[in-house]
């Protein structure tokens, strides 16, 4: 074993040197808009219990929910619960056994991005139209 | 030839002996959270912009309050089970046993003080100044 090659063989590349496919995007992606949503949950909670707090503290953080954060905060919630919400569905079916092949879940993968996109562009219209 | 499901014989398996029980919880609250999302939308977006006495008296009414209090309380169970998941998966040791604390920890104290606030405005016996 004295002429083994130690020093120079060709190293397998690190996991972050590849393009991920779609849908292990869609995959994590999952994760990180149900973990993101704490924001969303955290905001409503606070003004619920402001409201019963006292009118300055509801001034308070109604002003917050108001503001352009507030709004990039619910609406970004909004559109992170839409795709959670259709992301996991997909778990629903991957969970019996269906959409498990890889061109199956390219198409499912485009289908909750272009869905989650349109139902939180519908939500935002309905919202200001009513 | 034994009779026995394939469930039962993957029950109480994994290193926790508990892994069937969380996948069917999140299970269980996803499904009931697939029903209560857009209904939480509804009531969220009625009620965001009204003025503080017409917020009381919105979330005093049964169906918002109900929406409401299901949402954040089944929300948030499936959120302490969900960020276990990721907890699990990337931190060891100490760092992982008081993640997991502070995570079950932070959604019970969200549940709380939603029911709270609910349920104050609910009993109606808030004084608008």
């Amino acid at each position: 074993m004295a002429d083994v090659n130690r020093g120079n063989r060709p190293l397998s590349p690190h996991l972050q040197v590849y393009r991920l496919p779609l849908a292990a995007v869609t995959s994590i992606m999952t994760r990180i808009t149900g973990h993101a949503l704490v924001a969303g949950i955290v905001l409503i909670v606070w003004w619920l219990a402001a409201a019963v707090a006292s009118p300055g503290a509801f001034a308070c953080v109604d002003w917050l929910v108001r503001s352009w954060l507030g709004f990039i905060i619910l609406t970004g919630s909004m559109w992170a619960l839409w795709y959670h919400l259709l992301a996991g569905l997909r778990h629903m079916f991957y969970d019996a056994g269906y959409g498990l092949e890889i061109e199956q879940a390219q198409k499912s993968s485009q289908a909750i991005i272009a869905g989650s996109v349109v139902l939180a562009v519908l939500t935002l219209i309905i919202f200001f139209a009513f | 030839m034994r009779y026995i499901t394939p469930r039962k014989s993957a029950q109480g398996l994994g290193s926790a002996h508990e892994g069937t029980q969380h996948h069917w919880a999140m299970t269980v609250t996803a499904v009931a959270l697939l029903i209560l999302t857009p209904l939480f939308m509804i009531t969220i977006a009625r009620a965001i912009g009204l003025p503080r006495e017409l917020v009381l008296a919105y979330f005093a009414r049964p169906f918002p309050a109900l929406i409401t209090g299901l949402f954040v309380i089944v929300g948030m169970l499936h959120f302490i089970k969900g960020t276990r998941i990721m907890i699990d998966d990337y931190f060891q040791g100490g760092v992982r046993k008081g993640a997991i604390i502070l995570s079950v920890i932070f959604g019970w104290a969200v549940i709380a003080t939603a029911v709270y606030a609910l349920a104050r405005m609910g009993l109606g016996a808030i004084v608008v100044l």
